[in-house]
């Protein structure tokens, strides 16, 4: 396994270069990669609201956005000045205070969650040891945020929506997790960084979508449900509840929802990715292809190439399935309360309960090829 | 000091400020749904504690069960529970009160001395840290095996309970006017049909 690029260690040396201590170099790194995700989670958030209008456009035969700037690429930039500068209203009867913290509880956690999301061997924030866990734990936070949200607008539609979304994040977080467990039970670790790695061996033949179909389907169905994505966006089911828990809410508040709900939407397709698409890797294996060549894996413009492919990777694989659950959009109709409910408790769960048992027989069975 | 240290103080303070102030927050505010939110800030704050002491896991899986799942029951809970009655004044009240801030203060000298009077084993090896979770798991399955099932029992006998009490019929609200308001003894009790009159219906 090649360790690649370690941009941290290359920039405290060349930090002590300049004579400052140890600790020291390492404060002035600190900030940097939270501040660089931070960024290009926003951008990355962005981007998937301006592929949300075009492909929705093209699922209906239209244009989409075309006069802001090329292909309409501005639109999303348009929308974050307009929101920054619109009044903030709050309703005479709603409770300040809850009502203006709803909104960050919701944000914090999902911006909070890419600390575990790797872009290549060395390229996250910090390979925490419990990793997809601190994930699991931190999205369960978000039903107190729309419980939060629903209670505080001092509405109707809008506590329906806030009871709505919270039975439904609680519900559909069950078989997530489990889906999860299984992958966890091959990898043998609860590392982002160790899951990848596990699935690296022979290109895209080793990823976790074949050794894990099952889990892959569950997961993908509760990380859109999590989302509040279309077939299951009843929360704001826009005939039934106006807009949920969203309906009192303008300006910076609403902002910080409509960001939320992208950037978690872009959250679990690179889970997705990382859990069941081999990560960052590219679908042959690049230390085997410079085996081919004959370059050895450690000459260092091979290694920056080796890293920016593995971004890109990463960001291409996340796209795919952003599209795929666009398309989903156009395409499902929304189910029912009891509908999802029944989906989500007398389907997924028994099903993922009986795919982590399988992998569990599995394990055992072929300890070869499911990590024993 | 050194700055991890430092950070490593400055944070307990805070967490420790935060953690008292929200608990009296929980009990001393009048507005249940206040109490509610501000516990889920105790938990968070408790997880924060166990991140001080190189305790990953547990913190996250604090913020998992207590602020995800308990926390987020309690607000269900109150959310959900739609009853219009104002509450009698009890009288005396005050006695409840004083008898009760008289036990409160007994248990906390009790445990304050308990605290101050106990030797502390303070251990001198190294955090588990990240070995954590191997270590959890084989206690799980091996020496902690029957709490560990017998919690789940619990569970279990919980989740049945919230069951049978979720599939009582209701006598509907419009049934319900003022005039045959249940007596005083059924004041807080659900108004519930009882079970042979539905069989004998079907």
């Amino acid at each position: 396994m090649s360790v690649g690029i370690d941009l941290q260690s290359s920039f405290i040396e060349l930090l002590q270069g300049y004579g400052l201590t140890p600790g020291v170099a390492k404060v002035v790194w600190m900030p940097l990669p939270m501040v660089l995700i931070v960024g290009a989670v926003t951008v990355l958030a962005l981007v998937s609201t301006w592929l949300e209008r075009k492909v929705s456009a093209a699922a209906q035969q239209r244009i989409g956005p075309e006069y802001m700037g090329p292909f309409g690429l501005l639109v999303p930039v348009a929308d974050v000045v307009k929101l920054l500068f619109k009044e903030d209203i709050m309703p005479a009867k709603t409770d300040p205070w809850l009502f203006s913290l709803a909104p960050l509880l919701v944000f914090i956690p999902i911006f909070l969650s890419f600390l575990i999301v790797p872009f290549g061997q060395n390229l996250l924030i910090s390979d925490l040891n419990i990793g997809i866990f601190l994930w699991i734990s931190l999205s369960s936070i978000a039903p107190i945020g729309l419980l939060m949200a629903g209670y505080a607008s001092n509405n109707k539609y809008s506590l329906l929506g806030g009871l709505r979304a919270a039975a439904q994040s609680i519900s559909y977080e069950l078989p997530l997790a489990l889906a999860v467990l299984a992958v966890v039970m091959m990898s043998n670790s609860l590392s982002t960084i160790d899951i990848v790695n596990q699935q690296s061996g022979y290109g895209i033949l080793s990823w976790n979508i074949w050794r894990q179909p099952i889990g892959f389907v569950i997961f993908w169905i509760a990380a859109l449900a999590e989302c509040e994505r279309m077939p299951f966006d009843l929360p704001e089911a826009e005939e039934e509840l106006v807009a949920g828990y969203q309906t009192e809410y303008s300006a910076v508040k609403f902002m910080l929802f409509y960001a939320g709900s992208y950037a978690n939407l872009v959250l679990s397709a690179l889970m997705v990715a990382v859990l069941y698409l081999g990560g960052w890797g590219f679908p042959i294996s690049v230390s085997a292809i410079a085996g081919w060549i004959g370059i050895s894996e450690t000459t260092p413009w091979l290694q920056v190439i080796t890293a920016s492919l593995g971004i890109v990777m990463m960001l291409f694989k996340a796209y795919l399935l952003l599209f795929v659950a666009i398309l989903l959009r156009w395409t499902v109709p929304r189910v029912r309360i009891d509908q999802l409910l029944d989906l989500g408790w007398k389907f997924l769960l028994p099903v993922s309960l009986a795919n982590l048992l399988l992998t569990a027989g599995l394990k055992l069975t072929f300890p070869v090829a499911f990590g024993g | 000091m050194n700055l991890a240290e430092g950070v490593q103080l400055v944070s307990f303070l805070v967490l420790s400020a935060m953690m008292i102030g929200a608990a009296l927050g929980v009990v001393l505010l009048s507005n249940i749904v206040y109490s509610a939110f501000l516990l889920a800030l105790v938990f968070v704050s408790m997880s924060g504690m166990y991140i001080l002491l190189n305790a990953g896991f547990v913190a996250a899986a604090q913020i998992l069960v207590y602020v995800g799942a308990v926390n987020v029951l309690i607000l269900f809970g109150i959310m959900l529970v739609n009853k219009r009655q104002d509450f009698l004044p009890v009288k005396n009240a005050w006695l409840g009160k004083a008898a009760t801030a008289a036990v409160c203060l007994g248990l906390f000298a009790l445990l304050s001395t308990m605290v101050l009077a106990t030797p502390w084993a303070i251990s001198d090896l190294m955090p588990i840290g990240d070995g954590a979770i191997v270590a959890i798991g084989k206690h799980f399955f091996t020496d902690y095996l029957l709490p560990f099932e017998l919690a789940s029992v619990l569970l279990l006998m919980a989740m049945i309970g919230a069951i049978v009490i979720a599939r009582r019929d209701f006598l509907p609200d419009e049934l319900l006017s003022s005039s045959e308001l249940p007596p005083e003894s059924e004041m807080l009790t659900l108004p519930e049909r009882p079970r042979q009159a539905i069989a004998a219906r079907k």
